[in-house]
């Protein structure tokens, strides 16, 4: 992969969750870094619906030692954790 | 043995004498009122997988006064099989907890083999489906009596959040939830029983206790054992929710934790860990909780870990928990939440 298309791909990841996450927070323009967690109550359905969003969205498995978080505050740090599962799934 | 929760009937020469589209005056079979009645106070439920006209069986069923014990109907000329997984999908409830009853040997035999967990009956011995032990639950509860009517006005909710335009949370807003905590109470023991025994997927240890048991917790100066309801615009939910805390002396563990599955889009998992989270730190106390997976409570241990627990302990299967006491939950501006003392 050159470096002009993995930067295509990880602004694609972004996206992708900022778009899915905007449904959630119609009425409010998320910045990448701002806490999801601290916008309002996380209920146990939101919750597992981000996971499944995760791992249909970009085809990983999120382990329970996944399940952190810091991992899925914000844009940027879902962002970050996705490009790294399927970095470290991708073949060498 | 797993107790039935839902009975899937065939209609032509099952439910009725004939085949309704070559006779329009078909006849209920004898016996098959008494056993719907009895089933329905057990709060067995009751729905339909029949190849017909969907439009004429329904307006028989009506006419036969026996169409409100039936929900999620499936009417139509597709298979057997597909009909049960229907039925099994739209009360969120395990194929294994399903009974099919049907005169065709052929049919039978269809969903025997896609489901080899369904327990399949021919009509012939329908007046033997009450005695049989697959169709005694432990406890007959106020709840489980009224469980038609509880899954009726699910329907009814659904129907609402089909035509509704907007977020889910705007959607939960306009149901004005109610939802109560408080301790268990002698008359909620058989529904505390019947709850750890019948939830899997929002059971985050799947330990069961006996009514005896349960009580012995009730009365202990050193546990709480919580019973959470839930009602709305459209009714009561019942008691959905229990949560077993036990009180040492520096620390909480919450030993059960569990919501009925008919609430899991209702986010109240999190609102009754919520309250624990929220009763530890008021009494200083680190809130621990212990956690067995399965492979189908994911969801609960979702709740834990996005409610700032983190594992701390390992015993076997069973995790420990423990909140980190920083993030305290607020309450969901969807909902009333009432603690009684």
């Amino acid at each position: 992969m050159s470096i002009d298309t993995t930067a295509a791909a990880q602004t694609d990841t972004r996206a992708r969750i900022a778009e899915y996450l905007s449904r959630f927070f119609p009425v409010h323009d998320l910045k990448d870094d701002e806490n999801i967690f601290e916008l309002g109550f996380v209920s146990s359905m939101f919750a597992m619906q981000l996971v499944s969003f995760t791992e249909h969205e970009f085809g990983i498995t999120v382990e329970n030692e996944d399940l952190e978080l810091e991992h899925f505050q914000s844009i940027s740090a879902l962002d970050a954790f996705v490009t790294r599962k399927l970095l470290a799934a991708a073949p060498r | 043995m797993t107790t039935v929760k839902c009975v899937v009937w065939d209609l032509d020469d099952t439910v009725w004498d004939g085949v309704l589209l070559e006779d329009g005056d078909v006849k209920l079979r004898p016996g098959v009122l008494d056993v719907l009645r009895t089933l329905d106070e057990r709060g067995i439920l009751h729905s339909i997988a029949s190849r017909n006209d969907p439009a004429a069986a329904l307006a028989k069923l009506t006419e036969l006064g026996i169409a409100d014990y039936f929900l999620h109907p499936q009417i139509h000329w597709g298979s057997k099989s597909d009909s049960v997984r229907a039925v099994a999908e739209a009360f969120n409830i395990g194929i294994d907890t399903l009974a099919f009853v049907d005169d065709q040997p052929f049919e039978r035999d269809e969903v025997r083999f896609a489901h080899p967990a369904v327990l399949c009956v021919d009509a012939l011995d329908v007046e033997r489906i009450p005695g049989m032990p697959e169709m005694r639950p432990r406890f007959v509860t106020a709840d489980s009596k009224e469980r038609r009517h509880l899954y009726r006005a699910d329907i009814r909710r659904k129907e609402a959040q089909d035509v509704h335009h907007g977020t889910d949370e705007e959607f939960l807003a306009s149901l004005s939830m109610r939802f109560t905590i408080g301790p268990a109470a002698e008359r909620d023991l058989q529904r505390a029983e019947e709850l750890t025994v019948r939830t899997n997927q929002l059971n985050a240890t799947g330990y069961t206790y006996s009514y005896e048991e349960l009580d012995a917790f009730r009365r202990s100066p050193g546990h709480d054992l919580l019973v959470a309801g839930l009602e709305d615009r459209y009714g009561t939910y019942g008691k959905i929710g229990l949560a077993l805390v036990e009180r040492g002396e520096d620390a909480w563990t919450v030993k059960l934790l569990l919501m009925s599955c008919r609430v899991m889009s209702r986010g109240v998992g999190s609102v009754l860990l919520g309250h624990l989270i929220r009763a530890a730190h008021a009494a200083g106390v680190k809130l621990r909780a212990e956690f067995v997976p399965t492979d189908r409570n994911r969801t609960m241990f979702v709740t834990y870990k996005f409610a700032g627990f983190t594992q701390v302990a390992a015993d076997g299967e069973v995790s420990v928990l423990e909140h980190d006491g920083k993030h305290l939950p607020g309450i969901p501006p969807y909902m009333d939440v009432t603690v009684e003392d």
